[in-house]
Formats: structure tokens, C-alpha cells, sequence
């Protein structure tokens, strides 16, 4: 160990541990905790510890928004626009107010502000109601009288893209876009309903085709689905003289504090939002969101408690979606396989919002040196889309992983050895390997090759993602003088367990069990922790975790230190212990060393350090990329009913990584649950609109079809130890990357059982129909 | 793609002044966890409503409202069924048992351990009524399969994608018991 006073250098484990550990030399701050030792030597990191609040949330006493009910609290609904495209010209809410138990009432299209009077998808809020009852809020909308002009529209991307078609949008209603590219560049021409291209490029794809032995080109289509969270968005708002508590089912309570504070003028220290338990997110949780505003103006107007919680069919058509997409990607490359050139043409639609793009697995998935990019963004009247579990590069996979098989074919090899030739990374190098062994991609037939009407395959496809880290996280870890022991961030638990992973990061530190570190967090009182988002929330919070509990544990150490006439660099803490490391039998207890504190607790705060050895790059203010990104490679194996076109997803094998994995138990939960909703993504659900009235025909969960228990397959989920010595802790996120990759490997699948692709999503009886000329095609 | 050819205006449905009033309050006892409990509602309430509300058993969760998610089950003289399909009226005498229940006293019911031990919740929203199912599964069948298992919870979603973990878990669950 070097140091100097900023920095010192240290030696980290490095590399895949299944393939065998190097080690690596890093630069790192020199008040951060020394470097991690391999799971294999750890005692509570990288075991399957069960969660902290299992026992609330099996015996339904955790606490979810829609659970709580404070005194005088009101109830809200919304009055939504049954028009796809209509101007409100009056607005009469008189009747309304009258109406008994009715406290409050927010105008939300207004003729009197013309720039809010326009509605622009069916469901779009046009007023909200605060009462003393469901009830009576329900009662008072029916006597809101509104008269309506009906505008023209449209609700099909096809049609939106006519240049004749009815504008959804214009240069002063359109969204903006934003810098960091997220949604959507900011800054991209509009021409008629049609935003971008989004340009990127790199060397000359032109000569690229030009030096090719092989092209191949294929167009593919992917629907919109939606996030079907269990919990509805909710949010209960107090507006006090003295300042404002939102309880919101949010994937971000920092982020959600910071845009109430700037959308109503408080100071932040006058807001404070707090989630305990939360019903699932995967991306639509993850801002305030217009019913969030409504919620708290009402309180403000009506000073009482304010509760709102969306209804199913509010939720299908008003709280977000994953954008539609449609994708033309040629691809070049020389018989060995190298690729020569890839061009991606996409149009994809959020409704009337941004963020229909295809993601980067086309650019960047692949070595190739010849790339352009142009990628559209296309407006109809339908509610908007936002972030879903893979932005992007969930339907741009299902286009690349199978023009890369096409390619693999057309070159007659297998798409495991050109991957192996064209994917640089060797992280997924051995998951393909692994996964290929585990699935046996030996039995792999030539396609179409079975003879009956029920037909088998295999496939497998590749998953990119960057590993994302929000620096704008910290931790508390406090040290009482009884021996209890504290870790305390802002940080929401989704469901994915981040609760128990920081439990697990401290107890490693102080040498005590997970089940002895309470674990305070989903509140804006504590230091802010990240967002539940971009797959990041590990790799953001554990690290200051870990780094907060080795320098409050340097204080309590030098107090064990005079008790054992000893120096603090010789001590150590296991088993609840403070050891003298050459001698064991010199030890005080971790309870004995507490009470010899000055004060009844001792505290340190860490925040998220940079990336040791620095990131890829910054992303905002508040984020960055690792250098790495995360992989994964997932197996498929199906078999298709051609008499009926069902397509049965009997197997997969998901190979993933994640940097260090800290709870092998709630990582095989995330993939397991990226896996099926992968599944359902290609086979089940779909969001379909009338394209006669622009209506969400299924908002609900009876014909909006999601993936049951009968439908799962037998899912084996191996994680790899991939270790780089980046951080206090090396881990990375998982939850969107085990998504990204299941529904091309079905397809490819499906192409290896039929030997006729399917291009389109979702992959319905009917399209499977079709596809075997057993029916005519869908026009 | 729909165009009409001349803007159109519509009004609002417009209710109020006509509309009958509500009907009057029904007072009913209901037999919940073995307490009963004497409630004055709305005849419109249903189970779900009245577990959620008046007696502030939200461990009882509603999702889609209509019978569809199966997260608000409870049992009802042992049979699981969606408490938001069936009116707090309609109950009479029989006896509901909700998540809050399940357990005897401090001591969990073999299927919530297990799914504490095979991390079979993620959000934890479907958990509750997942958890009724499966325990008024081994009620009924001591030594499931894994089909009983997918059978019993056939009607339940979970967005989390718990269901490998929900099989393992009723299985040892089962195991458990039988020890």
C-alpha cells in the first residue's frame, strides 16, 4: 500500500472468478475502505441472505402508499379526455364544487391558458377532484360540464408518418428532448409528426457494404407494451405551513424531492418524500408525473392530506409505456465473419412523448469499424411512453440478435463462433460458453428440421448495457452505544433488495450479522441515495455503504485500541468481535468496544467516489458510465405447435453478470424476473388501440395478456464473478440486462423450429399461423 | 386513421340533478381473522373495500379491481377467492381469513417462511394473496406438485416474475409441514 495525502494505491482481485483471478493495481482515494477480498473469502457478501423486511411483507404489514391513510385525508379522481385529439373550449366545474364533500378542484385544460386547453391522447387529465370520499370525488366528475372540439388525429405510426396526416404536435407542444440524450437528443428537426434522425456515425458505411461478402438486410417491428406495476402510481401529498411530506410509490425519492421543489418554490429542506415498501416500477415510477402534481396542488388548496391513486385502466393508458418501434438494419461482412458495416434506420413511438429509439446494441454490440445510425421519433395521439426496464435496447436487440443470426446463416456458421468473432468482450465470451454447455447447443438441428406439427428449437441471443453509477448517493452508517448499528441513504427498495445488499455491506465491515444492521431508507430525511433506475442502484449505493462503515468503524477501532493496548491497524472484526489479529485471544466484543463510546452514537457519511480509475464518461450532473458494460447471453428452448401456432418457451438459460454479486438468491429473483417479462413481451402482451376512436381497447389485466405461472419455463440462471476493482464494493446492476436478451433468443429459436423468422412482436398464434402459410399474412 | 369532417362538440354526460340517491347504509357483522366485526357500509362496497378500509387489514391488496390479478385473495371457509369480486354484503356468516391471519401468533404458516427463505417476492405487492393460495393449497393437497403449485396460483400475476421462486417455496413449504 503507497499512499500519498489525496491518494493511495492498492490491489484489487481482477478478472472472472470461474476462469481464474488476476489482480490489478488501482489508484483510490485514500479515506476509501481497502479493497474487497473475492466472495469466496468474504462471510456475508455474496451469500443468499433473505431480506430485511421479509416477515413485514409476507404477513402484509409493510406499509405501501396505497396503505396509507392519514387523518382528514382526501380522495382524488381525475376527469380524462374521452378524445384523441380535441381543444376544451369550456370548462364548467360550478356543480362540481357544490357538490357535498367536495374540498377542492384543479383545472387542468383550461381555455383560459390556450397552451393547456388542447388534448392530445385519450385519457390526457382535464380535471382533478379532492373530496372526503372516493365516492363523492367520482360524483363531483360527472358534474363537471365540459364542451369539447374534436380535432383530427391519428393513432397509428404508419399513418402519423404521411405527410398528410393530422399533427399531433407543433414546435411549441412538442417535448423538448434533453441533453444527455435521454430520452431523446434535445434539439432534432420536426417534420410533420415525424422528430430526428438522431445521427450517429462512425467510419463510411458505404465502402463498408462496398468491401462485404455478405449483406444482409431485414426490417422488424416491435409493439408497445406497458409496465402493468402491481401497485398503482400513488401518492399521498401533505402541504403543512411548515412544509411538505409526499408519500409516493417513486423509484427515486431524491429525484421526486428535487422536482417538487422546483415545480412549487420550496426550498428542498421543506420537502421530504418518503416510500416504504413500493409495488414495482420498472421505469413508469420514475419521475413526479402530472398525477403527482395534482396531488399537491389539491392539498395546498384544500390544506388537508391529499391521497391519489391511479386505477388500473389509468394506468394502462396514463402511465407510461414502452414505445413502439420499427427497425431496418443491413449488415456487411467478409466470409471470416468481421463485420464490414452496419446501418440502422429506425421510427419508433412514445405516443404524443419522446424516447422511441432502438438503442445502441447496433452501434456498439459489435466490432465493426463502419456505422451510421438514424433514428426517428414519431408523434401519434396515444399516451406517452417513458423508460421500461431496457429503454431502447430491449426492441433494438430483438432486430440485431436476429440479423446476426441471418448473417451467421448466410455465412454458414454457427452464431455462436461469429459472435465469437465479432463481440469483443470476454465477459461474454465465457457466458456464451457457459450457456451453450448448459442448454446443449449441440442438439441444435438445422431449421425447420423436424418433421410433425410440433416443431423445436434453440436460440440464443446477446444483451448490452452500460453499467450506470449515480454519484450524487451517500450513505450514513451510525454506531450506537448499545452495539446497534444503523445504515441510512434516501435509496427506495423496488423490490429488487437493495435493503438487504446494504445490510449485507455493512455487517461484512463490522464484522456482525445482516440481521443486525437496521436498515433506514425510502426517506428524504437521510442522506440521498440514487435512483431505482438504469440499473444502478447497487452499484451507487453499496460502495459509500461500505466506505461510511469502515470510517465510523476507524473511530470505534481506536477506542478498542487503547481497551487492548494495541495499534488500529492491528486490529480486526469478525463474529461480533475485535480481534487482535496476532493474537486472538486479546478480543472485546463489538457490544464492550460500543459502550466504551464518549457519546451515545458515532456516525460517518460517504458519498459515491468516483470510479476507481475513472469512468467511460459522466452523464449529467449527477451519473456516469463504468468502463465496463454489463453483458448477458440468454438460451432459449422452444417448440411451436404449428396446428395452433402456440409457441411454448420451455427452457432458458440466462448467463449474466453484474461485477461482484452481492446476494446470489435476490440476483437469480431480478433474472428470473427479467426472463419472463422478456417472454411475455414476446409472445403475450400487446397494447391495442382502435384505430377508429383511438382508444386503448385493453387497458386492464384481463385482455392486456401478461406471462402467468403457466406459462414459465424452467429459467437456470448462472452469474458469473467478474471482478475490476472499480469501487468500494464492484458491484453493478442486473435488472434490465437479464431483460434485454430473452426475446431474440426466443425468436431466434422460433426461426430454428420453423425456419421462417419472425420479424414482428409480439409473436402471437396468429403471426406463427401465418408465418407457416397456414393462414394469409396480417396486412 | 379518423377525420371527421366538421369539428364535432359533445358534452358531458350530466347526471346530477336527476340521479337517484344513494341507497342507505346496510350494517352487516363479518367474520374476519376470529374476530367479528359490526360495519354500517355502502351496499356497493365490496370485501376487498371493506378489509382495506374500515377494518384496516390492508395486507389484502387490490390491483386490477376486477377479478383478474388474484392479488386480493383471501380465504373464505378456507376457499381462496378474489375479495374484490364479492360484495361485503354477500359475506353473511362465513368466515374470511386474510394474510394478517395467517400466522399463529409470532409463529409464521410454513408457506410465508417459505417464502421468505426462497425470496419468492420481490415488490411483495402479489405476495399476500400468492401466499393464500398456496397455504389453502397444501390445506387441501399435503403433497403438491409442481403443476398442483402452478394450478393453484394459475389466476395470480406478479409483474416481479416470481413464480420459480413461488413454486420452490410451496413445495418446501409442504415439505415443512409434513415434518
Amino acid at each position: 500500500m503507497a499512499t500519498n495525502n489525496s491518494i493511495r494505491t492498492e490491489t484489487f482481485p481482477s478478472g472472472i472468478a470461474s476462469v481464474g483471478l488476476d489482480t490489478v493495481e488501482r489508484q483510490i482515494p485514500a479515506d476509501e475502505p481497502p479493497p474487497l477480498a473475492p466472495n469466496g473469502e468474504l462471510s456475508v457478501i455474496g451469500k443468499s441472505f433473505p431480506r430485511p423486511n421479509g416477515r413485514a411483507k409476507v404477513t402484509g404489514a409493510v406499509r405501501f402508499t396505497v396503505d396509507i391513510k392519514l387523518p382528514g385525508m382526501l380522495h382524488t379522481r381525475v376527469l380524462r379526455s374521452p378524445w384523441p385529439h380535441a381543444v376544451v373550449r369550456t370548462i364548467d366545474t360550478l356543480a362540481a364544487a357544490n357538490h357535498p364533500g367536495v374540498r377542492a378542484i384543479l383545472t387542468i385544460a383550461d381555455p383560459a391558458k390556450p397552451q393547456t386547453a388542447t388534448l392530445h391522447y385519450i385519457g390526457e387529465p382535464i380535471a382533478a377532484v379532492a373530496a372526503d370520499s372516493i365516492a363523492a370525488a367520482e360524483e363531483a366528475l360527472h358534474l363537471i360540464r365540459v364542451e369539447y372540439q374534436a380535432l383530427p388525429f391519428v393513432a397509428d405510426i404508419d399513418k402519423a408518418r404521411d405527410p398528410a396526416a393530422p399533427l399531433v404536435h407543433d414546435d411549441t407542444t412538442a417535448p423538448a428532448g434533453h441533453p444527455s440524450g435521454f430520452p431523446a437528443a434535445a434539439g432534432l428537426p420536426l417534420n410533420g409528426n415525424v422528430r430526428g434522425p438522431a445521427i450517429s456515425r462512425r467510419g463510411n458505411v458505404s465502402r463498408g457494404f462496398a468491401e462485404a461478402d455478405a449483406i444482409v438486410e431485414a426490417e422488424y417491428s416491435t409493439h408497445v407494451q406497458t409496465h402493468c406495476c402491481l401497485e398503482p402510481h400513488a401518492i399521498v401529498a401533505d402541504w403543512r405551513p411548515d412544509g411538505l411530506t409526499v408519500y409516493m410509490s417513486t423509484q427515486f425519492t431524491a429525484g421526486v424531492r428535487d422536482e417538487i421543489a422546483a415545480a412549487f418554490g420550496l426550498p428542498l429542506n421543506r420537502v421530504r418524500v418518503i416510500v416504504d415498501a413500493m409495488g414495482g416500477g420498472f421505469g413508469s415510477k420514475s419521475q413526479l408525473g402530472n398525477y403527482g402534481r395534482f396531488a399537491i396542488e389539491l392539498s395546498r388548496q384544500a390544506k388537508a392530506p391529499v391521497q391519489l391513486f391511479l386505477e388500473r385502466e389509468e394506468e394502462q393508458m396514463d402511465a407510461g409505456n414502452r414505445p413502439g418501434t420499427w427497425q431496418r438494419l443491413r449488415i456487411g461482412a467478409k466470409h471470416d465473419g468481421s463485420l464490414t458495416a452496419i446501418s440502422l434506420v429506425s421510427y419508433g413511438t412514445a405516443g404524443v412523448g419522446l424516447g422511441a429509439g432502438v438503442g445502441n446494441n447496433a452501434e456498439a454490440l459489435y466490432s465493426c469499424p463502419n456505422f451510421e445510425g438514424a433514428q426517428h421519433d414519431v408523434f401519434i395521439n396515444a399516451g406517452p411512453g417513458c423508460a421500461m426496464r431496457g429503454p431502447g435496447n430491449t426492441p433494438g436487440a430483438f432486430g440485431l440478435e436476429q440479423t446476426i443470426d441471418e448473417l451467421a446463416e448466410k455465412l454458414g456458421t454457427d452464431p455462436l463462433r461469429l459472435r465469437d468473432r465479432i463481440d469483443p468482450c470476454p465477459v461474454r465470451r465465457e457466458e456464451r460458453r457457459i450457456g451453450a454447455e448448459r442448454i446443449g447447443w449441440h442438439r441444435r438441428h438445422a431449421p425447420g428440421a423436424n418433421s410433425g406439427p410440433v416443431k423445436r428449437g434453440l436460440g440464443m441471443a446477446q444483451s448490452l448495457w452500460g453499467a450506470n453509477v449515480q454519484t450524487n448517493a451517500a450513505c450514513e452508517v451510525r454506531i450506537m452505544r448499545d452495539g446497534s448499528v444503523e445504515v441510512l441513504s434516501s435509496v427506495q427498495d423496488i423490490g429488487t433488495g437493495i435493503a438487504t445488499v446494504l445490510a449485507q455491506t455493512v455487517a461484512e465491515v463490522l464484522g456482525l450479522r445482516p440481521d443486525e444492521i437496521t436498515v433506514r431508507i425510502g426517506d428524504t430525511e437521510f442522506p440521498p441515495g440514487g435512483p431505482s433506475y438504469g440499473s444502478r442502484t447497487t452499484a451507487s449505493t453499496t460502495p459509500p455503504a461500505r466506505t461510511a462503515a469502515w470510517r465510523v468503524q476507524q473511530q470505534l477501532l481506536r477506542e478498542a485500541a487503547l481497551m487492548l493496548n494495541a495499534s488500529v491497524n492491528e486490529l480486526i472484526a469478525v463474529e461480533g468481535k475485535i480481534l487482535v489479529g496476532s493474537d486472538r485471544s486479546r478480543f472485546l466484543t463489538f457490544r464492550d468496544a460500543a459502550a466504551r463510546l464518549r457519546t451515545d452514537r458515532i456516525a460517518a457519511v460517504a458519498s459515491r467516489s468516483d470510479d476507481y480509475g475513472g469512468f467511460r464518461r459522466r452523464a449529467g450532473e449527477d451519473a456516469a458510465l463504468a468502463q465496463q458494460d454489463l453483458g448477458g447471453v440468454q438460451f432459449a428452448e422452444i417448440s411451436v405447435d404449428t396446428e395452433i401456432g402456440i409457441i411454448r418457451v420451455e427452457r432458458v438459460v440466462a448467463v449474466q453478470d453484474c461485477g461482484r454479486p452481492m446476494n446470489p438468491r435476490q440476483i437469480e429473483s431480478q433474472v428470473q424476473g427479467g426472463v419472463l417479462m422478456g417472454i411475455s413481451y414476446a409472445l403475450l402482451e400487446e397494447r391495442i388501440i382502435d384505430q377508429a376512436t383511438g382508444r386503448m381497447v385493453n387497458p386492464n389485466l384481463e385482455q392486456y395478456k401478461l406471462v402467468g405461472p403457466r406459462e414459465t419455463p424452467e429459467i437456470d440462471v448462472i452469474v458469473l464473478e467478474n471482478y475490476q476493482g472499480r469501487s468500494a464494493t464492484d458491484a453493478y446492476g442486473i435488472a434490465e440486462p437479464a431483460n434485454i436478451a430473452t426475446a431474440p433468443a426466443v425468436a431466434n429459436a422460433v426461426y430454428n423450429a420453423l425456419g421462417v423468422r419472425l420479424r414482428s412482436l409480439p409473436m402471437t398464434p396468429a403471426a406463427v399461423l401465418a408465418a407457416v402459410g397456414k393462414v394469409p399474412q396480417r396486412s | 386513421m379518423f377525420s371527421p369532417t366538421s369539428a364535432m362538440t359533445v358534452e358531458t354526460q350530466h347526471p346530477g340533478d336527476d340521479a337517484p340517491a344513494n341507497p342507505p347504509l346496510v350494517t352487516i357483522e363479518l367474520h374476519v381473522n376470529s374476530a367479528v366485526w359490526t360495519l354500517c357500509v355502502e351496499p356497493r362496497m365490496t370485501l376487498a373495500e371493506a378489509l382495506r378500509g374500515p377494518l384496516q387489514l390492508t395486507g389484502t391488496k387490490i390491483a386490477c379491481n376486477r377479478g383478474a390479478c388474484s392479488a386480493c385473495t383471501v380465504w373464505l371457509d378456507g376457499v381462496p377467492i378474489c375479495s374484490c369480486m364479492m360484495l361485503a354484503t354477500d359475506v353473511g356468516t362465513r368466515s374470511v381469513t386474510t394474510i394478517e391471519g395467517l400466522a399463529s401468533g409470532e409463529k409464521l404458516h410454513p408457506v410465508q417462511q417459505a417464502f421468505i427463505d426462497h425470496d419468492a417476492l420481490q415488490c411483495g405487492f402479489c405476495a399476500p394473496g400468492m401466499i393464500m393460495s398456496c397455504a389453502a393449497l397444501l390445506e387441501r393437497s399435503p403433497q403438491p406438485s409442481a403443476d398442483d403449485v402452478r394450478a393453484a396460483i394459475s389466476g395470480h400475476y406478479c409483474r416481479c416474475g416470481t413464480y420459480p421462486h413461488v413454486i420452490a417455496a410451496t413445495l418446501d413449504a409442504a415439505k415443512m409441514r409434513r415434518a
